[in-house]
């Protein structure tokens, strides 16, 4: 079984390189949030990121679409170095989608709004075909029914399957999530995951900062490990939970995995 | 419960209890008054001396209401009749002069043969607004356009309007209406124009004034057409309002004269001394509203920019704007602006006041915005962002509709407050309802001495405006609440 589903990751990996991370530093102020972080993700890999609280993966993350800016280093998307250079910048949004902790629906627009609006604004995609494209996901996610309520008629689990359909309408290459279902009732974590497994399935290249270590070890090819603003470990799951070699990591497992 | 008495915890409830009506003490009226007005002893004290207030209030004001008289032809008059009718000792209104002068509270000195041409502009003006207010909305489209037809046929015909400007009212208020429930969209075209017909409507003299002057917008909107693909925002948005400035200043005005040396359109020219009473109010008003709105969001935008140099300058402007008292800028309308202006260019009195309204007004609604914008969550920027949305999108379509909505309290109060101060302009010498259309009133010999009466009136009619405006404000907060559980 184990054998099986690890053959099937390696399978959907190609050698395309999606994300480029070199020697990148970010400061706030005179903080130094992270440190030297070298990171190369792979077209169709999946990784997850780990760490304690303040650990700085939601700032690695965010550095990834810009919406944190870095100071040294680099940063290659799709082959398009993150810079001052605004065109870049929206290039590279448009090609990375992004969930959030808290969901960040718009309020004021309807969830197939929510869906159709930056396809239409930003890809040009005329309204109609939009719709549909917005409907196909909606099923996809398994609530086309609630496509004219407001986000704020919707539960927890169903808002971030919404931002996570938001997201795909935009056919982005690589999907960011950070710390999808920390906000969630335990109840709806499971239909959230649900949605994030389907979509590893089809080979989407993902990077999620969470603390599953259940879709961890399901899906991910990779885990990457963070403390103090650097990287300290990554290995496949299997490994990386069995034998992690760095006592900081050890330290981590023990307090999240067994009580 | 009652079989449960052998002390066992185990129950298991076999058939549902119906609901019930609340005992009377707890229903209706008898309810609300205990918890409203009875609640305590102290309560019902403050209850009773507020009834004896109102009844004495009422005691003393109403005889002066119902001995009002509304036919006499001077203040001495009225006292006759309401000596005679109530006896010597008794007080009543004289409503007679708002029967003799509420022309002059409407439309000040306006020539009363041109009393139509306002009268037009004023029922075009809901026609205008309407697609703002209710957009798409077909049904309330369509009484708005009634309610102006039906105005404009009855004050138009008393007005006794010339045979030619009826007939262009007529079917322009068709050509609306038809439009209104064909392609209610291309309203918005109408409320476009809608300025320029008006200014020629109100101050008449050649209609290619107005027309050229437009022209300088349409400059603006093909220029940034022309270059925002290239060059941004920002820049195409500077160049079109350049090339426009360059168009008013040294080219506007010859072709208007050119075109009306051709082509003479004239009315006849009304000036700014003229205008007066709730004509002043209104125009003064409307126009700063409708101008001072896109400023404070502009204002509001510059002053969370990043840009140090724009920062800068909004944040120096509303502070500076607020820190000094209108009457201190209407002062500049119309003594130092002046100076400023070069030397022969004759910049009109109710045009500068106009300006200086309005830029007082954006001020605050930036502040009023800068508080909907800040209550915004970070969220609601980074989903934007992270969807590829680029500034000027966000702001539209995401940041906006969300802030005005959390503002619209704070902007419907800036904008009923400075539809109040228009009285203000009674310190630069025009002829505001308030202080000088009455002062004007008074100082005739047959009103000398009356006192409530305009007083009143003005004050009636500011309150049922200043009062619709809440309203409407109220229900386009609740037509927008959508983000309630
Ligand atoms: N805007 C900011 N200004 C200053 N410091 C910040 C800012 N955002 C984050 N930090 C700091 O940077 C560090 C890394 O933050 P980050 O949010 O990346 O942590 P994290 O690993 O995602 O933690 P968590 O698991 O709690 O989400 C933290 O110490 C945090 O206090
Ligand atoms: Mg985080």
């Amino acid at each position: 079984m184990a054998d099986s589903t690890s053959a099937r990751k390696q399978m959907k990996v190609s050698d395309e390189v999606a994300v480029q991370i070199t020697k990148m530093n970010k400061w706030y102020g005179t903080f130094h949030v992270l440190r030297d972080i070298d990171l190369t993700v792979r077209r169709g890999e999946r990784i997850v990121i780990a760490g304690p609280s303040g650990s700085g993966k939601s700032t690695l993350i965010r550095c990834i679409n810009r919406l944190e800016e870095h100071q040294s280093g680099q940063i290659i998307v799709d082959g398009t170095e993150l810079t001052n250079d605004i065109k870049n910048i929206d290039k590279v949004r448009s090609e990375v989608g992004m969930v959030f902790q808290h969901f960040n629906l718009f309020p004021h627009l309807t969830i197939l709004e929510n869906l159709t609006l930056a396809p239409i604004w930003v890809r040009k995609i005329p309204k109609r075909e939009a719709e549909e494209t917005a409907m196909y996901f909606l099923k996809k996610v398994k609530i086309p029914e609630q496509a004219n309520k407001y986000p704020g008629q919707l539960s927890g689990g169903q808002q971030q399957r919404v931002a996570i359909a938001r997201s795909l309408c935009m056919k982005p290459r690589i999907m960011l999530f950070d710390e999808p279902t920390s906000a969630l009732d335990p109840e709806m974590i499971k239909e959230v995951l649900d949605t994030m497994i389907e979509l590893a399935e089809e080979g989407m290249t993902m990077l999620c900062v969470t603390h599953e270590m259940g879709f961890a070890r399901q899906v991910a090819n990779r885990v990457i490990f963070m403390d103090q603003g650097q990287i300290v470990e990554q290995n496949e799951p299997e490994e990386f939970f069995l034998n992690p070699k760095s006592e900081r990591t050890k330290l981590f497992l023990s307090q999240i995995l067994g009580h | 419960m009652t079989d449960s008495s052998d002390r066992s915890i185990a129950f298991a409830r076999e058939t549902m209890l119906p609901a019930r009506e609340p005992p009377v003490s707890q229903r209706g009226i008898v309810r609300w008054m205990r918890e409203n007005l009875f609640s305590s002893p102290m309560n019902t004290i403050l209850t009773l001396l507020g009834l004896g207030l109102i009844f004495l209030t009422i005691r003393a004001a109403l005889p002066w209401f119902i001995n009002g008289v509304w036919n006499a032809n001077s203040l001495a008059e009225c006292r006759a009749i309401i000596a005679e009718r109530a006896g010597p000792d008794a007080s009543g209104a004289c409503w007679a002069m708002i029967r003799e002068r509420w022309h002059q509270f409407t439309f000040g000195f306006y020539p009363p043969d041109q009393y139509w041409r306002p009268i037009l502009a004023f029922g075009l003006l809901f026609a205008a607004i309407a697609p703002v207010l209710f957009a798409g909305q077909k049904r309330n489209l369509m009484v708005v356009i009634a309610g102006v037809a039906a105005f404009l046929l009855v004050t138009l015909y008393l007005a006794s309007t010339p045979l030619l400007a009826f007939v262009f009212a007529a079917a322009l208020v068709i050509v609306l209406a038809v439009l209104s429930q064909t392609q209610p969209g291309k309203l918005m075209w109408f409320t476009v124009l809608y300025p320029a017909l008006t200014f020629y409507l109100l101050w008449g003299g050649s209609i290619w004034e107005p027309v050229t002057a437009m022209f300088g917008f349409v400059i603006i909107a093909v220029t940034y057409r022309l270059l925002v693909e290239r060059i941004g925002v920002a820049v195409s948005s500077a160049i079109g309002v350049v090339l426009a400035m360059l168009w008013w200043l040294f080219i506007d005005a010859h072709v208007a004269d050119a075109l009306a040396s051709a082509l003479p359109l004239a009315l006849p020219k009304v000036n700014s001394d003229q205008f007066g009473g709730f004509l002043l109010a209104v125009t003064i008003g409307v126009t700063a509203i409708a101008c001072s709105l896109p400023m404070g969001i502009l204002l509001a935008l510059g002053r969370r920019s990043d840009m140090l140099l724009i920062k800068t300058l909004s944040v120096g402007f509303i502070e500076f704007i607020r820190g000094v008292p209108l009457i201190t800028l209407l002062f500049t309308a119309s003594l130092l602006l002046q100076y400023f202006l070069p030397p022969n260019t004759n910049f009109d009195l109710i045009l500068r006041v106009i300006i200086l309204v309005t830029l007082f007004a954006a001020a605050y609604i930036a502040e009023v915005i800068r508080g909907g914008l800040a209550a915004l969550p970070r969220g609601q920027y980074e989903a934007a962002d992270s969807l590829g949305l680029d500034y000027w999108r966000a702001q539209r379509l995401i940041i906006m509709p969300q802030a005005l909505k959390i503002a619209i309290p704070g902007i419907v109060s800036t904008f009923i407050g400075l539809f109040k101060d228009t009285t203000l302009v009674a310190f630069v010498g025009l002829l505001d309802p308030l202080k000088g259309v009455t002062q004007i009133v008074r100082a005739d010999i047959n009103w000398k001495g009356i006192y409530w009466e305009p007083y009143i009136f003005v004050g009636v009619i500011f309150f049922v405006i200043c009062f619709g405006m809440s309203r409407y404000s109220m229900s386009l907060e609740r037509r927008l609440k959508r983000d309630h559980r």
